[in-house]
This record gives C-alpha cells, structure tokens and sequence, in this order.
C-alpha cells in the first residue's frame, strides 16, 4: 500500500501510459474516470491521514486542500468529458486517434498539477507546472483548425516566456538560500526556505520575486499577461477550458503564494503587495469592461476568470488575516464554479453547435435543465448571495474599506461592471423565443449541480477544518 | 584564480555577443548557424563551472548542451527548414538598429539590476548571473521581433541557453534541475516540431503573421 501523497502522483502518469495505448474511446474514457476517481479517493484520503514531510514532497495546511479540489474538480471533469467527447466524435470534429492523445494529455496534466502543489521543492514545483502547462497547450490545439492552432501557438509561446522568468526567479531564490543552507537540495526545501527566510538577503529575494510574479502571473492570467488566456479558453475542448479555469490558474497562483510566503516572513523585502494590488485591480476592471464586447460564450467566461483571478491576486496583495482568508475562499469557490459553468456551457454550445451568443436564445424554453445550471452558475460567479462568491467578496471589499477605502471603491466598481455584463448576457441567453437546433442533449448534470450544490452550501456554512486551514495559512501569508 | 575567472567570464560574454548577433540574422540558416555556435560557448561555460566548482555531474549539462543544441537540434531545424523550404527566404527583421539599441539597453538593465543587490554571492557567480540575465532578456527580445514560426523557436531556445548559464552558475544547484532544463528543452523542440508542421499544413506558410488574420471573436 502506497501513501496517497504518493499515489496522487503515480496513478494519473501510469494512467497516461496505459491510455496512451487505448485505442477504443469509449474505454479511454472509462479508464480515464476510473483513473480520476481513484486519484481523487487518494486526495481526500490525505484528509485522514499523517502529514507527509520529506526532501521532495510536503502536505501541509495550505496545499492539503487544494489536493482534494484538484483531483475532485478533475474526476468531475473527467466525467463531463465522457458525454462531451462522444459527441464531438459524431460531428467529427475529433478522431479516435487524437481521442488517445487527449485522454492520456488530460492524466499527464492531472499528474503534473498534482506535482506542483505537493511538491517540497521549487524545483520541483516550477516542472510540475511546466509539463501541466504543455500537456494543456498541446489540449488546445487539439482541434486543428486556424483558430486552434493559432490560440495553442500563443498559449505555449506566452507560457513558455512565463515560465522561463519564473524559472530564473528560481535559481535566484536558490542563490540566496544556498548562503543560508548550504549547497544542495535543503536550499530549495519549502519548510527550511521558510523557517530561514527571515535571514535571507532581502534585496536579491525581492529581485527574485519579481521575476517570480512575471512568470508565474503569465499562467495566473493577469493583464497585461493575459492574451493567451481567452483563445485557449475559447479553441480547445471545453473540459480543457474547465480545467485551466478551474485548476491550472489555481495552481500558478498557488506557486506565487507560496513564494511570497518567503517574503511576508522577512521584514526587509520589497512591499510587493502594492504591485499584486495593482495588477489585481487592473486585471479586474480591464477584463470587466472586456466582458461587455464578447460574442463568443466560451470567450466570455474566460474573461470572467481573468476578473477573478484579478480579484484573488488582490485580495492577496491587500493581506492580512481577513484578506487572505477571502482570498483563498474565493479560489475555491471561483474553482468549482467556473468549473460548473464550462459543463454548462460546452452542452449548450454542442447541441446549438455554435459558441456565438447571437445564435443561442431562448435555453429556457428548448432546454429548461441546462438553462438552471447555466442561470446558477452565473448568478454564483456574479457574486450574487447566498453562494459562496458572494461570502468572500463580502469578506474581501469589507477587509478593503476598513483599511483602503479609495481601493475598496474601485474594487466594488469592477465587481459591479462585471456583474452587469454577465447578466445582460445570461438575459440574452436564457430568454427569449429558441431559436437554432432544439434536439434533446446527452448531457451530464450530476458534475454540474454537485458543482454549484458545494458552492450554495458554502456561501451558508463552511466547514470547521476548513476555516482552520485558512486561517493558519492567511497568517502565514502576512 | 583570476585567470580561471577570466575564462569563464570570456565565455559567458560570448553567449550574450552571439545573442546580439542572432537578433539581426535575416536569413533562417544563418540564424540556425549562429544558435548553435552559442550552445557550444554554452557547453564550454558549463564545462568550465564544472571543473571550477569540481562539479562532476556539470559536465552533463555541458554534454547535452554540446551534443543536442549545439548539433542534433540545429541539423533537424536545417532539415525542417529544407523541407518546407523556406530555406532561401529572407525574413524581415523589424528595426534592425533600434532593435540593437534596446539589446544594449537590456544588457545594462541587467547589469544594474543583478549586480547591486547580488553583493553577498561571490564574484563569478554574480557577473555570470548579469551575462545570463542578458541572454535571457535578448531571447525575449528576439521572439517579440520575430515574425517567423522557426526563428522565433530559436529565440526561445538562446533564452533557455540563458536559463542554463545561470543554473550551472548557482553553485551546487541539485542535478534534479539541470536534468528537467535538459528535458524541458527536448519537450518544447517536440512541441514546436508539432506546431511548425501543423501552421505549414493550414497556411502554406510559417509565418506567424499569417496567424493574425485569425483575431479572436473580433469582427463579425
């Protein structure tokens, strides 16, 4: 019996290995469930278990719950993506044979994610985000068309700038350790970094942050960072667009997090939380206004993760206990909403076969299930009460005016820009006389409302163990 | 122990001139030319921390630095290149001398970021890390400059050289990075490999700009 820190890691890669020689799809994506539910049997059970501390791998309060998320959010995906690819084979927009590539992409990715977040390392941690990353650009292009190949190009060349100024940030962050530590692996330790970081130079340790906040925050999607995040969003598979909202986001962020944990512990450094504050208010009120010029359904709510993403990253920059806690309440909860929105959206955008808006009317009518789910979600994501957005907005604006008043002021600006946008197209999309195909959809609901019934039940209790791990972690996050 | 440094120093400076050189190659074989002349420089530098640092398993990167960059990935880039022929085109390279000019800029940005706050590391790793640093901001550079889906591989390429440099100037920075450079190195030629031969199908062309005629959901 192998330890579920372990098993997290080793089940989606020999997954990805078998899957890679399946030539059946309706197998690939019954092994790929099967892969993803095991994976994420193995993450919850880290709940129950002793934390793990080694040179390579560390499960503590901050990461042990977003191991759970990851690999809840990727067996639900993994189950969305069952009905969605059935029919992207009958439109023959997909063949078997690329069908055996995504599958195994798709548990490659899942292993590299959950790579980086238990990952003792921050050399192991930059290779874990890395691989998911190209897992996902090579996801995107899948489709093969202009549009396709255009968004995969942009996505891995912005990635790869990205993540090779984060991988510099890297070695600086070693190069200060190492004067601390000593050479070797115990200067890219997470726990020594942290305990030590408080004797680390502060000048090159901001240096490094900076380079890190580039990189990372490329994957993070912040503007002006931003540009490939639509297009990916928009071309590829919509559990691809699920996941990368849902998870990969979550995951870069998590890697900046981590690493401005070694700066709120060294009283010298840089206060890089005004530049987080900057980026974060930029990212929310540019991709708020962006909201209103989209046609493309797909296209819109990748805009609507830039906003959020944009909101956490603030969130984070003003700091404090309440703050932070907002901060990383709303990365769950924008996690498994967006997630639930994508479902939504890739059946809507199946059985009207078009992402344009301007064809989708009247949802209600022709497809009142699909029109809840769509409706639920976005009335979440807009940070409507009583769902869990809403709590951590709440939280975030009133930590904000308490002690930024005139920041508070643009925040909830941006909030309500944004809030506007989505419902005038939900409006739009819902209601109305249906117009374009009106045939029944094989869809999957059960991932869709478990979605949005853990989100509802959020926004009225959260769990005990749940704030505790917040709390602690908004501590140490300064 | 001067001279030693002086060595290495030599070579890193010679990275960041072919960097410069690379920026206003027009010709693709010409610019494949000169990226592998620089992995070469980049295998000897490595050689040279590694028999400074007595550093062993340096001299593994060094190899892969020598063998793939330096040979088996220009030749397979020169094939490609032939294949789509695309091999006498001439490319236009936007603003041949004001790109040289914000190249020199970066390298004095670089030399002013890294060398007052890296004061505590010791001389050769900190004049290493301002020459990498270079290396990389020009590689940047190059990518933005370029319109050609080859070149601009070859820009991401010089600026991963760069990310090396400063790896194996990190001393006794674990194996466990070396090896994923080397590897992520291997991922994105396979990557791109895919990528080059898929824009060649759709467009008849590997010219990035011709991507542009696709903007999003702009338009109707």
């Amino acid at each position: 019996m192998i330890a579920p820190v372990y098993a997290v890691l080793l089940i989606p890669f020999v997954a990805a290995l078998v899957l890679a020689l399946v030539t059946n799809y309706r197998w690939g994506a019954a092994i790929n469930i099967v892969a993803c539910g095991l994976t994420f049997a193995a993450g919850a059970s880290l709940l129950f278990v002793d934390r793990v501390r080694t040179d390579v791998v560390l499960i503590d309060d901050f990461n042990i719950y977003l191991v759970t998320l990851t690999t809840f959010i990727g067996f639900t995906t993994s189950i969305f993506s069952a009905s969605y690819i059935g029919h992207e084979l009958e439109t023959g927009r997909l063949t078997p044979t690329f069908l055996r590539f995504y599958h195994a992409l798709y548990q490659a990715m899942m292993g590299a994610m959950n790579l980086a977040l238990v990952a003792n390392n921050i050399g192991v941690l930059w290779v874990g985000v890395e691989v998911a990353t190209l897992s996902t650009v090579m996801m995107v292009g899948i489709y093969r068309t202009t549009a396709a190949v255009e968004a995969a190009w942009k996505y891995f060349i912005l990635g790869s700038v990205g993540i090779a100024l984060a991988f510099f940030g890297t070695i600086l962050v070693y190069l200060v350790a190492q004067e601390v530590l000593g050479q070797g692996l115990p200067a890219m330790a997470w726990d020594l970094l942290l305990r030590d970081a408080a004797r680390f130079d502060p000048r090159l340790l901001s240096l490094a942050f900076v380079f890190l906040l580039v990189g990372y925050g490329t994957k993070v999607g912040l503007a002006p960072f931003h540009a490939w995040l639509p297009d990916a969003h928009a071309e590829g598979p919509t559990p691809i667009s699920a996941v990368l909202s849902g998870l990969l986001l979550n995951v870069a962020l998590y890697a900046l997090l981590r690493f401005k944990m070694l700066l709120a512990a060294n009283p010298e450094t840089l206060d890089v939380g005004r530049i987080m504050i900057a980026l974060g208010l930029i990212s929310l009120v540019f991709a708020a206004f962006m909201l209103y010029r989209r046609r493309d359904i797909k296209r819109l709510f990748a805009y609507s993760s830039i906003e959020h993403m944009g909101v956490i990253t603030f969130a984070f920059g003003i700091g404090g206990p309440l703050a932070n806690f907002a901060g990383l309440l709303h990365m769950t909860m924008h996690s498994l909403t967006k997630s639930a929105i994508f479902f939504a959206v890739g059946h809507v955008a199946q059985v009207k076969g078009t992402q344009r808006m301007a064809d989708i009317r009247g949802l209600s009518v022709s497809h009142p299930a699909l029109a809840v789910g769509l409706a639920l979600g976005v009335i979440a994501i807009a940070g409507l009460p009583p769902f869990g957005v809403f709590t951590s907005e709440f939280l975030l604006i009133s930590s904000t005016l308490s002690r930024q008043p005139l920041l508070a002021l643009i925040l909830v600006f941006g909030l309500l820009v944004a809030f506007g946008a989505l419902l005038l197209r939900l409006q739009q999309v819902i209601f109305g006389e249906p117009i374009g195909p009106v045939g029944r959809v094989k869809a999957s609901y059960v991932p869709l409302f478990l979605h949005i019934g853990f989100v509802l039940a959020a926004g009225l209790w959260l769990p005990e163990p749940m704030v505790r791990w917040f709390k602690i972690v908004a501590a140490q996050l300064g | 122990m001067s001279l030693f440094t002086d060595i290495g120093h030599l070579l890193a400076a010679g990275m960041m001139i072919l960097s410069f050189l690379l920026l206003y190659q027009d010709r693709i074989t010409a610019t494949l030319n000169v990226f592998a002349a620089q992995a070469i420089v980049l295998g000897l530098a490595v050689a040279w921390q590694a028999e400074l640092q007595d550093a062993p398993h340096l001299f593994v990167t060094a190899a892969i630095a020598l063998v793939v960059k330096g040979g088996i990935i220009p030749m397979a880039l020169h094939r490609i290149v032939r294949r789509l022929e695309i091999h006498r085109e001439i490319e236009q390279v936007i603003g041949g001398g004001p790109v040289m000019l914000v190249g020199l800029g970066l390298v004095a940005l670089s030399i002013m970021l890294v060398f007052p706050v890296a004061g505590g590391v010791d001389s050769l790793a900190r004049e290493d890390l301002a020459f990498a640093l270079a290396v990389i901001l020009l590689g940047l550079l190059m990518m933005i400059t370029r319109r050609n889906a080859v070149t601009q591989v070859i820009g991401f390429m010089s600026l991963e050289n760069g990310l090396v440099l400063a790896a194996t100037g990190a001393k006794g920075m674990p194996l466990v990075v070396e090896f994923s450079v080397a590897f992520s190195i291997l991922i994105a030629f396979i990557v791109f490999g895919v990528f080059v031969f898929r824009i060649r199908e759709r467009f008849d062309t590997v010219d990035v700009g011709a991507l542009d005629r696709f903007r999003g959901d702009r338009g109707d």
